[in-house]
C-alpha cells in the first residue's frame, strides 16, 4: 500500500479508517437530543461494536462524530484543553456550545484549507442560560445550525423525516420515539449501521449519555415473505 | 509473471500476522503467529510479534515490521523515562496512549495495528486496541492483522464473558491456529504471553501442538511409515 505521503511525509488529504456512521440531532421542549449508533466501521467490515461517538463537552454541551475515530478522539482532546483553560481563570464563565462551536467551525476550516483535514463531521448541541443550540461542522468547515441535524446517510435518510415530523416543544418521550424512527431506517438502508444505539441529551440540569441498547426490527410484510407473488418474476 | 519468478523479494517485509488480545479476571493472554513476509518469500517462520514494553506491558505487532519495530523501541524509551519519573511501573493505559499518540501522529507515514495488554494494580488486566489511523479503544478481547479477517465470526461465537487464565490461553491458541489454516501471510508458531499479578509467562506452540482443522492430515515422517502401518488401503496399480 504505497502513498504519496509515505515518500515525501507530506501532510496532504488523508483517507479514514475507522470510521462511525451518521448522528442525528434535534432541539426538543427541555434541550437537545443526540443519538448515534456504536459501531465503527473498518472499510466494509464492522469492526468496532462499542464505540462512543457521543460525549459531553463542558457543562453545557454534547458533541457527536461521525467519520474517522482517530480524529474525533483528537477534537476530545483539543476540546479537554479548551475546557481546562476555561476553567482556570476560574471567573464562573463557561464555554457554552456557541462558543465550542465556533471553536470547532476554525479548526475545522483551517485544517481544510493545509489540504489535512480532520476527516469528521460533528454534530453540537446544548442549552446556555435557558438557550438551546443545535449545530454542525463538516470536514470543509462548512457549519450551520438548525432545529434538527443530522450527518451522512442521515442527511439523506433522517432529515426528510425530521423536516415531515419535528414540532416545537416536543416532549421527551416524542423526540425519542422520533430518533427512534430515523435510527430504525438508517439500520435497514445504511449498510455501515449496527443495531446498537446510543441515545443523549443535554438541558440546562446537565447532560446524560444513556446505556447502548438494540431497537427491534420489522421484516413481516407478506411481500417480504413471498416476492414473487405480488411482482411475478421478481429476483 | 510466475509465482516462482514474481516473489518480489524486495518488498518490505510485512508481518501479514494473527495477532490477539484477549482479557480475564486477573490478566491479560495475548496471542500471536509467527511469519514475516518479503512478498511472497517467508523472511521468518519464528519471529517474536509480542513485544515488551516494560515488565508488566506488552504489545501485538501488525503491518510493517519496521513501524511496528520503531514505535515499539520509542514507546519502551519513553515510558522508561516515566516509570523513573513516576516511582512506580507504569498503568497499561498510558502505555497504550504512547502507541496512539505515534501512531496518530504519524499515521500518513506508518502502517501498523497494534494491541497494547498489560497488567497494573489499579484496573487489572486490560486490552487495547490501536489500529491503523490511531484510533484508541479498550476492549475485553481484540483481534488484528491480516489472519483476523477469519476470526470475527469465531470470536462473536467464541468469547464469552469471565473465563479463566487457562480458558482464556486455550481460546487465545485455538483462535491464532484457525486463522493461521487460512491466512497465506499468517504461519509458524504460535506465541502466547499472560500477564498478571504474578508476573510473565511465555508459551511457545508449534505446529504439531495444534488441533487438526478441516482437510488437515496427520503430520508423518515419510509415505514409507504410512505405508508400512499398514494404514489405508494401499493403492492398486492401475492397469488400463
Amino acid at each position: 500500500m504505497a502513498h504519496d505521503e509515505d515518500v515525501a511525509g507530506s501532510e496532504r488529504t488523508l483517507y479514514p479508517y475507522v470510521t462511525g456512521t451518521s448522528v442525528i440531532g434535534i432541539k426538543y421542549k427541555d434541550g437537545i437530543l443526540m443519538a448515534a449508533d456504536t459501531g465503527g466501521s473498518y472499510g466494509s467490515t464492522l469492526r468496532y461494536k462499542s464505540v462512543e461517538r457521543m460525549k459531553v463537552i463542558g457543562k453545557h454541551s454534547l458533541l457527536g462524530a461521525s467519520g474517522e475515530i482517530s480524529d474525533f478522539q483528537e477534537i476530545l482532546r483539543y476540546l479537554d484543553e479548551l475546557i481546562l483553560y476555561d476553567n482556570m481563570w476560574d471567573d464562573g464563565n463557561s464555554l457554552g456550545p456557541k462558543e465550542i462551536h465556533n471553536y470547532l467551525n476554525r479548526v475545522m476550516y483551517n485544517r481544510r484549507n493545509k489540504f489535512n483535514p480532520l476527516w469528521n463531521s460533528l454534530v453540537l448541541g446544548g442549552v446556555k442560560n435557558g438557550n438551546k443550540y443545535l449545530g454542525v461542522v463538516t470536514m470543509l468547515g462548512a457549519h450551520y445550525e438548525d432545529n434538527h441535524v443530522a450527518t451522512g446517510f442521515g442527511n439523506h435518510l433522517a432529515v426528510p423525516i425530521l423536516r415531515s415530523e419535528w414540532k416545537e416543544g416536543m416532549s421527551f418521550e416524542e423526540a425519542v420515539k422520533l430518533l427512534e424512527k430515523c435510527l430504525l431506517v438508517l439500520l435497514y438502508r445504511d449498510r455501515s449501521s449496527i443495531n446498537k444505539f446510543q441515545i443523549a441529551k443535554i438541558t440546562e440540569e446537565g447532560a446524560t449519555i444513556y446505556p447502548a441498547y438494540s431497537l427491534k426490527t420489522f421484516w413481516g410484510f407478506s411481500a417480504f415473505q413471498n416476492p414473487g407473488q405480488f411482482a411475478e418474476g421478481t429476483w | 509473471m510466475d509465482p516462482l519468478h514474481d516473489m518480489n523479494l524486495d518488498a518490505p517485509h510485512s508481518m501479514g500476522t494473527t495477532i490477539i488480545g484477549v482479557s480475564y479476571d486477573g490478566g491479560v493472554v495475548l496471542g500471536a503467529d509467527s511469519r514475516t513476509s518479503t512478498g511472497m518469500y517467508v523472511a521468518n517462520r519464528a519471529s517474536d510479534k509480542i513485544t515488551q514494553l516494560t515488565e508488566n506491558v506488552y504489545v501485538c505487532r501488525s503491518g510493517s515490521a519496521a513501524d511496528t519495530q520503531v514505535v515499539s523501541d520509542y514507546v519502551r524509551y519513553f515510558l522508561h523515562q516515566h516509570t523513573i519519573q513516576l516511582g512506580q511501573p507504569s498503568t497499561v493505559k498510558v502505555a497504550a496512549n504512547l502507541i496512539r499518540m505515534l501512531s496518530y501522529q504519524n499515521k500518513n507515514m506508518l502502517q501498523a495495528g497494534l494491541i497494547v495488554g498489560g497488567w497494573d494494580k489499579y484496573d487489572g488486566g486490560q486490552i487495547y486496541s490501536v489500529p491503523l489511523g490511531g484510533t484508541i479503544l479498550k476492549q475485553p478481547f481484540a483481534i488484528g492483522g491480516s489472519g483476523s479477517s477469519y476470526l470475527y465470526g469465531f470470536m462473536d461465537q467464541a468469547w464469552k464473558e469471565g473465563m479463566s487464565k487457562d480458558e482464556a490461553e486455550k481460546l487465545v491458541v485455538k483462535a491464532a491456529s484457525l486463522a493461521m489454516a487460512r491466512d497465506g501471510a499468517s504461519g509458524g508458531v504460535i506465541r502466547t504471553v499472560i500477564i498478571n499479578a504474578d508476573g510473565v509467562t511465555r508459551n511457545f506452540y508449534p505446529g504439531d501442538t495444534h488441533p487438526l482443522w478441516h482437510d488437515e492430515l496427520e503430520a508423518q515422517n515419510s509415505l514409507l511409515d504410512v505405508l508400512s502401518s499398514g494404514g489405508a488401503a494401499c493403492p492398486e496399480p492401475m492397469s488400463t
